[in-house]
């Protein structure tokens, strides 16, 4: 039981340059069914047995693809993005970082009336470990199956959450990397909705970073409509206030987006929230005992 | 990226802002100069990147020549401290000498574009309250404030500019001047990829006439490769040495007042949850350093020699979560760094990733002051533990 990513998932890769192959095996390694990548100008041929193509569009019409994950360099990652929706790919998983803020606001706009869902950018993807399905650039052999779904801004933090629970033998659902920019395809609240929803989820881990007020908008929708037992953990509690902490939306402006404030809400909200990210595994396991 | 308000007003200007006149200043000589093209009174403004300057006493007015200099002579090399310097404050190097505005009967006002990350569209700001913090405004008032949020595909509209002038107060006579005023803001903002366009404040001069008095222009450094005129104006001074240096090497580094345990991490989320289970061990964090996903050798060593460039740094912690980074390989870079640098202090490491157990036989095995931990709570404790043993 999974959300975005399973085994019905056929994987195209936009950006077939070195990254994007090493990433591409990785995936077909870990059992996601790659079904091609799209470099334009190298179509017909093949990367360590990846038929290439010219366009998603052709790509999509060959081999079926629903779901497309760029590694596109950022000047073209939001023309990338747009691609992938104008050949009517349900899911698009963008892991580029560094793309330009209003790259990002011009394919927010362009996605709005079209049924594509973006994950990302700057983001480690999707994984649903239970139907050996990976999108994206994390360590599979970390992760095992399971009924814990996990939403994260970070890619290294998140690592080490999925770890504390495969330690404690509790699997993953899903762990869905949102991505650490300011404009991001789905938001806490949308992955959380969306693993609410599924079945074979019955808990969520949310860790959620300083700046913006993403954080607090999804414990307002936790505590309006999720029973599911939820656990929380804010990075950046020490973080001053004004700096860029890495990721281009952790920072604390104008007093607003710090960790304590998020974590207040949170616990308001419902969420069992860990002060220490070394506890987020232990705070499943009891959140799931409890239940 | 931040840039100076003389800076700023000039990228305004070229755009048909209208902006006061005025120079950018290096010693007292200039700004006098500068002062006698534009005539007197001109106003001494220190250039720093900081907000709330005048209070700081960095915005006086000069009536002569003579004023200009004793004034100039002061400012510069002064350090200016505002609210937003920090208690260190900042070593004035710049100033602009501006032509003197006669502010009694104007109206100072407030506008802003900044994008807007819960709708994910850019947004003007405006407000009638202007020369406040803005953000006080915000708090006390949000009704004060004004917004138009952009619908990217067709951009800032002449109506959107209308609403805001009318909301703003400005009697009609003004209002062709303040759309255009506004619409070019905008086509600055976008034809520049900046992140925060704030003009605080905006004047109505008595005369009838719309000015940006003062200018924040900052940069999304995303998209600066597009803008490659634009790197030009960064001001290094303006920035932490070490900070520089470590973007050399595409690492992030923030240091951190008052810290004494060192961390160098993979990932900004795992960085920023180091430095916080550090302070939840009791300790006290020295820097945020994010070394990137992959961290390679070359890469360990550039971050132990900005590490230990930082003299309060007691103790130092690695965490690395690599997941299909193979330890030993790690290991092997951290060993050769430490003996390259000859790094004294104590390291303690959390690694994960392939053939970790090797890695940390090799760590122990080396002679150096390494101590390995399983995981993140208990290599905290110990690196806190080292760095309180080492200031004794």
């Amino acid at each position: 039981m999974s959300v975005l990513v399973g085994k019905d998932t056929r994987l195209l890769v936009q950006g077939m340059g070195k990254h994007g192959t090493f990433h591409a095996m990785g995936c077909r390694d870990y059992g996601t069914k790659v079904v091609g990548g799209v470099t334009p100008g190298k179509g017909g041929t093949k990367v360590e047995g990846f038929p290439l193509f010219n366009s998603v569009d052709e790509a999509v019409r060959k081999t079926g693809a629903n779901v497309s994950v760029v590694f596109v360099p950022p000047p073209g990652a939001a023309d990338a993005v747009m691609e992938a929706a104008d050949a009517g790919i349900p899911l698009v998983v963008c892991i580029t970082e560094g793309v330009p803020t209003l790259d990002m606001v011009k394919a927010a706009a362009y996605l709005k009336d079209r049924p594509t869902r973006l994950i990302g950018p700057n983001c480690p993807g999707i994984i649903s470990p239970g139907e050996k399905c990976k999108v994206g650039i994390m360590p599979g052999h970390i992760h095992l199956g399971g009924s814990v779904g996990v939403v994260s801004r970070s890619g290294t933090l998140t690592y080490e959450a999925v770890a504390q629970l495969t330690a404690l033998g509790i699997g993953q659902s899903t762990c869905i990397g949102i991505g650490g920019d300011p404009i991001i395809g789905t938001n806490h609240t949308d992955a959380i909705e969306l693993l609410n929803k599924d079945r074979g989820t019955k808990a969520i881990v949310m860790i959620g970073e300083i700046g913006g007020s993403a954080e607090e908008e999804a414990a307002a929708y936790i505590k309006k409509n999720v029973k599911k037992p939820v656990v929380g953990f804010i990075a950046g509690q020490t973080a001053p206030p004004g700096r860029r902490m890495g990721h281009a939306g952790a920072i604390i402006a104008g007093g607003k987006g710090t960790a304590e404030e998020k974590m207040k809400v949170m616990k308001s909200a419902g969420i069992h929230v860990v002060k220490s990210p070394a506890d987020l595994g232990a705070a499943v396991a009891k959140a799931l005992g409890k239940k | 990226m931040k840039i100076h308000e003389y800076q700023g007003k000039a990228i305004l200007a070229s755009y048909g802002v209208p902006v006061p006149k005025g120079k950018a200043a290096y010693t007292a000589g200039e700004a006098v100069e500068i002062g006698k093209e534009l005539g007197f009174p001109v106003v001494v403004k220190a250039q720093i990147h900081a907000g709330g300057r005048g209070k700081g006493g960095g915005v006086k007015l000069a009536k002569s020549a003579e004023e200009c200099e004793s004034l100039a002579k002061a400012m510069l090399g002064m350090t200016l401290k505002t609210h937003q310097t920090g208690p260190e404050g900042r070593v004035v190097k710049r100033l602009l000498i501006e032509q003197g505005m006669d502010l009694s009967g104007a109206k100072e006002m407030y506008l802003a574009i900044v994008v807007d990350r819960a709708t994910g569209k850019p947004v003007v700001m405006a407000s009638s309250q202007g020369g406040m913090d803005i953000e006080e405004v915000a708090a006390k008032d949000p009704k004060a404030i004004l917004k138009e949020v952009v619908d990217p595909t067709v951009g800032f509209q002449a109506f959107q500019a209308r609403k805001l002038a009318f909301g703003l107060g400005l009697p009609s006579t003004v209002l062709g001047q303040a759309v255009t005023f506004m619409q070019s803001l905008y086509k600055v903002f976008e034809s520049i990829d900046a992140s925060l366009l704030e003009i605080n404040p905006l004047l109505l001069t008595s005369a009838g006439q719309l000015l940006a008095l003062d200018a924040k222009v900052n940069f999304d450094d995303n998209a600066l490769y597009r803008h490659p005129e634009m790197k030009e104006l960064r001001d290094f001074d303006e920035e932490d040495p070490l900070e520089v240096e470590a973007s050399k090497f595409s690492l992030n580094y923030i240091k951190l007042e008052g810290g004494n345990v060192g961390c160098m991490v993979n990932g900004a989320g795992l960085a920023m949850a180091t430095m916080d289970i550090i302070k939840l061990a009791g300790g006290s964090p020295a820097n945020f350093l994010d070394v990137g996903g992959g961290a390679n050798a070359e890469q360990i060593r550039n971050a132990f020699r900005i590490l230990m460039s930082d003299t309060e740094v007691k103790a130092v912690l690695i965490n690395i979560f690599g997941g299909i980074l193979r330890c030993d390989v790690l290991a092997e870079g951290v060993i050769a760094a430490v003996r390259q640098l000859n790094v004294k202090i104590p390291v303690v490491i959390r690694m994960k990733g392939n053939n970790e157990e090797k890695g940390k036989q090799m760590l122990r095995d080396s002679g150096l002051n390494f101590t390995t931990a399983d995981d993140m709570k208990e290599a905290a404790k110990k690196v806190v533990a080292a760095a309180e043993g080492g200031a004794k």
